[in-house]
């Protein structure tokens, strides 16, 4: 079965529960309206249509808007060769959705990934801790309303952070100027 | 009967004897055989590999004994981006180091914090350590590492070594 069909096939099985899929460029979206049921449209994405590869968990940060997350799963199966995107929006109040590492094993990394820069919590995740800042970090750093420089933090013995000097970076190039030191500065000041 | 010994000139090792201050010398013996400790964070590292293999040979300069315990090395050759979650260990190390030790700052990252402005990145190892020479590069090419060395054996030459160990004693 080709990626659209796999996703009617998926739409008839959970009906109201998933947007009719949306094809752009040759790649399947399905938009699951409650995020509470995923792991059960997972299970059976995996065991009956043969999804048994979750290549990536990624969320997205829509600040300002309501709901604030989006959580998407990228789905691919080695039999049939098939890809296919999952979608679901989560409010900020929740900012949590049940895990899928019962499907997928590997999805365990990447819900651990999705919490430690969003802040999106995965319920009855088997090791819910931060996997690239350390814990006690008290910020998470990819949400939109964290500032690129980062903020000053201080957690003894294990690791501090300091805003960097961005001064209107990181990267501050004006085409065609004629020198290089004006057309890529080190730092633009903000004065200027 | 003579029972006089004999001081001062002697004819039998005229010629075989070289006077220098202490310091120079101590400084001699200290700026041919820097042992580095390889710091190696990033893509940095690699030209470090590349220095230390026979193209580029840094066993040229002396520095060719990369040690990989701080308590055998005089200087730490900080290569690559330095994270805050890394920050504490490279000082961790740098502490366990026996005096004198020294630090090159390799490339860009270490440096500066270079392309990494950013909320995860140290922006210089020179917030934590007292740095004697960078390196600048992206990365740096392996000369540029070997002129470094060079640089820092030249600092080295200058030290008043004995007044230290003498303060320490």
């Amino acid at each position: 079965m080709t990626p659209p069909e796999l996703a009617r096939r998926l739409q008839t099985q959970f009906g109201a529960l998933l947007t009719a899929p949306v094809v752009f460029r040759g790649e399947v979206t399905l938009r699951l309206t409650a995020a509470e049921r995923v792991a059960e449209v997972c299970a059976f994405a995996k065991q009956t249509l043969g999804f048994d590869f979750l290549l990536d968990i990624s969320s997205i940060d829509n600040y300002g808007e309501e709901p604030r997350w989006t959580v998407v799963y990228e789905l691919y199966g080695l039999g049939h060769r098939g890809h296919l995107r999952l979608t679901t929006d989560v409010s900020e109040a929740a900012s949590e959705l049940p895990t899928v590492t019962a499907v997928w094993a590997t999805a365990n990394w990447h819900e651990r990934e999705v919490y430690d820069l969003m802040g999106i919590r995965f319920r009855g995740h088997p090791d819910p801790r931060r996997i690239l800042m350390w814990e006690g970090y008290p910020y998470f750093p990819l949400r939109k309303d964290f500032p690129l420089a980062g903020k000053t933090t201080e957690l003894p013995e294990v690791a501090f952070t300091a805003p960097a000097p961005l001064e209107g970076g990181p990267f501050v190039t004006t085409p065609g100027a004629a020198h290089t030191t004006e057309r890529e500065p080190r730092a633009r000041t903000t004065a200027r | 009967m003579q029972r006089a010994t004999e001081f001062g000139y002697d004819s039998k090792i005229e010629g075989d004897v070289v006077v220098t201050r202490l310091d120079a010398a101590l400084n001699w013996f200290r700026k041919n055989s820097l042992w580095p400790m390889p710091m190696g964070l990033a893509c940095c590292a690699i030209e470090l590999m590349a220095t230390g293999a026979s193209r580029f040979d840094i066993s040229r300069f002396g520095a060719e004994v990369m040690r990989f315990s701080p308590r055998q090395s005089d200087v730490m050759i900080v290569a690559g981006t330095v994270t805050y979650k890394m920050a504490l260990a490279v000082k961790r190390i740098y502490d366990q180091m026996t005096e004198p030790k020294w630090v090159i700052a390799m490339g860009a990252c270490a440096s500066t914090g270079g392309m990494y402005r950013s909320y995860a990145v140290l922006q210089g190892i020179d917030r934590l350590l007292p740095v004697d020479v960078y390196v600048a590069g992206c990365p740096p090419r392996p000369e540029a590492l070997l002129d470094a060395l060079l640089k820092l054996q030249a600092k080295v030459a200058k030290e008043p070594a004995w007044a230290t160990l003498k303060r320490g004693a």
